[in-house]
């Protein structure tokens, strides 16, 4: 695996997918002509290779501008930024931006161009040949739930918003970047779409390994997407950098607390499977509200609230395999927190 | 029946005149077009590379819009008048003051047309990793496309008359019948010389706005004119 952002991936390559590149931000700082303050003030951090890390905080803490001098749609002040091996602010930004996926809240797909012209955007200036590049859209079409049948040959505005957004994603994955940049991409969209698309980009990322900076303002989606969260003051200070499970468990301070809000328990659920329960007895299990244990217990939880009973039934594939009460999802919860809460 | 007056300021004799007369209409209905259509293709080459060129850079595009607002204020005699010790009287009087004419609605409407472009689409092309350049003639120009083929329209409108006025520097078009009738009024056929020349404007007028809706519709790419997802 080259560490090299600016290698064209060979043709043999194009088969399978690049994993991501680890990326260093070292004191990058931004200050606006004019502006007094810095935007940004030296913000420093390692991105892991293949993880997805979530910069969440609230509107004009610096979020998105840190994001933006990754790919140097804003030029950095100071500092020093490094994708792979390679210094970003070397290189020419836009060989760069060729190779860093992009996807942005309002999508911004080109009206003028099908669906298919969008997605071939970066292989094209990549020069990519033309069968290599509908092979390649196809695919891309395909993997983010799109049938290139019914929707390479329509146009943006022909398109509901979250099927856009889809087109957004596959775009920024057309020539397989090692590095994504993200912001708010699913913010425009409606809750029900919001999820599904959430639950659909999980899955891809754990098949792809990308490198992937992803912005919102939503701690939720922050805690279900992230690898890592890093929980921004103003100036794009970090506060809090951790794994969702331990900025949960031990916010650093009254800031991220108030941030995560008052149901840190209810979003701590939400991280747990069933299966990672005691479960009781399958002969206790009622026969009527059932969950898989692969289901998160925030869910089990909402439907053990909602049948009134004392306990659920686990089922999986038809077979009851177990029951689980409220103590036993409390239990869960508390195992769970400590177990990765203490360092 | 009392016969009528044949004073030269009525129709009186139209067919006839038509008759006799329809080879030099034609031909000065065809210099007419290719007087226009010359001009407006000098001033749309022009005018889109100015608003190409100022589109984002606020004093350049405030001082070409003003020059192209004043430009259009001239009276259409005195500039040609004016260019006359300069270029001579003929054709070149007449493209230049037509292409100065025909400036203004092609930049204000390229400029408007490249600035509507969305925000979010224009960062879109920047995170895509496109040059200005490709930004420019990949995206913004075929986007803004319908608005500058609005202000070529305006601008071939605005000019077919105008150009009438090229009679005076011995120009060519229509408006040398025009003027002669005018000139000759009394005379017999004077006013039919006027009346059909001025017709034939008016009629070419309307053939090129026809020809502009359907260059507009053939030419607007069609995702911009597909309606949206309900």
């Amino acid at each position: 695996m080259s560490d090299r952002l600016l290698e064209s991936a060979p043709d043999e390559e194009a088969a399978g997918s690049r994993t991501g590149l680890g990326i260093r931000l070292t004191d990058v700082s931004k200050t606006y002509p004019g502006g007094s303050a810095p935007a940004v003030d030296g913000f420093t951090m390692d991105i892991p290779a293949g993880e997805l890390v979530v910069f969440v905080g609230p509107s004009g803490c610096g979020k998105t501008t840190t994001m933006k001098m990754i790919n140097r749609i804003i030029e950095p002040t100071s500092g020093s930024i490094t994708i792979g091996d390679e210094d970003v602010l070397t290189l020419d930004p836009v060989r760069l931006r060729r190779r860093v996926g992009y996807v942005i809240q309002q999508i911004g797909l080109f009206p003028h161009m099908t669906i298919a012209q969008n997605v071939g955007v970066v292989p094209q200036l990549l020069g990519w040949s033309a069968a290599r590049t509908a092979e390649r859209v196809d695919e891309l079409l395909r993997t983010v739930a799109l049938d290139p049948g019914v929707f390479a040959h329509r146009y943006p505005r022909q398109l509901s918003g979250g099927q856009q957004q889809r087109v957004g994603v596959a775009r920024a994955l057309a020539a397989d970047p090692p590095v994504m940049l993200m912001d708010e991409p699913f913010g425009a969209t409606d809750p029900i779409t919001r999820e599904r698309l959430q639950d659909e980009f999980l899955e891809l990322q754990r098949r792809l390994r990308k490198t992937i900076v992803f912005v919102t303002h939503d701690f939720a989606e922050a805690v279900r997407l992230g690898d890592r969260i890093a929980v921004l003051g103003d100036r794009s200070r970090i506060v809090q950098y951790d794994t969702p499970r331990r900025v949960l468990a031990a916010p650093a301070d009254d800031y991220v607390a108030s941030f995560i809000g008052s149901t840190a328990a209810l979003t701590g659920l939400g991280l747990v499977r069933v299966a990672d329960a005691e479960l009781g007895p399958a002969s206790e299990a009622p026969d009527t509200a059932g969950v898989h244990p692969d289901t998160d217990l925030r869910t089990a939880l909402d439907l053990l609230v909602s049948s009134c009973g004392e306990r659920i039934a686990v089922r999986d594939g038809g077979r009851v395999v177990g029951s689980l009460g409220l103590a036993a999802i409390a239990a869960a919860l508390a195992a769970h927190t400590s177990s990765n809460g203490g360092a | 029946m009392e016969a009528q007056p044949l004073d030269g300021t009525t129709l009186h004799g139209l067919d006839a005149y038509l008759l006799r007369r329809w080879d030099r209409i034609l031909e000065q209905a065809a210099e007419h077009l290719v007087v226009v259509a010359l001009s407006v293709g000098i001033a749309a080459a022009i005018g889109i590379a100015i608003g190409a060129l100022v589109w984002n850079r606020p004093f350049p595009r405030s001082v070409s819009l003003g020059v192209a607002g004043v430009l259009i204020t001239i009276p259409s005699l005195a500039l040609l008048g004016l260019l006359i010790p300069v270029l001579g009287i003929g054709w070149t009087p007449t493209v230049v003051s037509l292409v100065l004419y025909a400036l203004l609605p092609i930049v204000r409407n390229t400029v408007v047309g490249l600035r509507e472009v969305p925000a979010a689409v224009m960062e879109s092309a920047l995170g895509m990793g496109y040059t200005r350049t490709q930004t420019l003639l990949r995206v913004q120009l075929p986007m803004a496309w319908p608005v500058i083929i609005t202000g070529i329209r305006v601008s071939t409108q605005l000019i077919v008359g105008i150009a009438t006025v090229a009679a005076y520097v011995s120009g060519p078009g229509l408006g040398n019948d025009i003027f002669q009738g005018l000139a000759s009024l009394g005379s017999i056929n004077a006013l039919n010389r006027t009346f059909v020349a001025t017709v034939c404007v008016v009629v070419l007028a309307l053939l090129l706005d026809a020809l502009f809706i359907l260059i507009r519709r053939s030419t607007t790419p069609r995702g911009i004119r597909v309606r949206p997802a309900a």
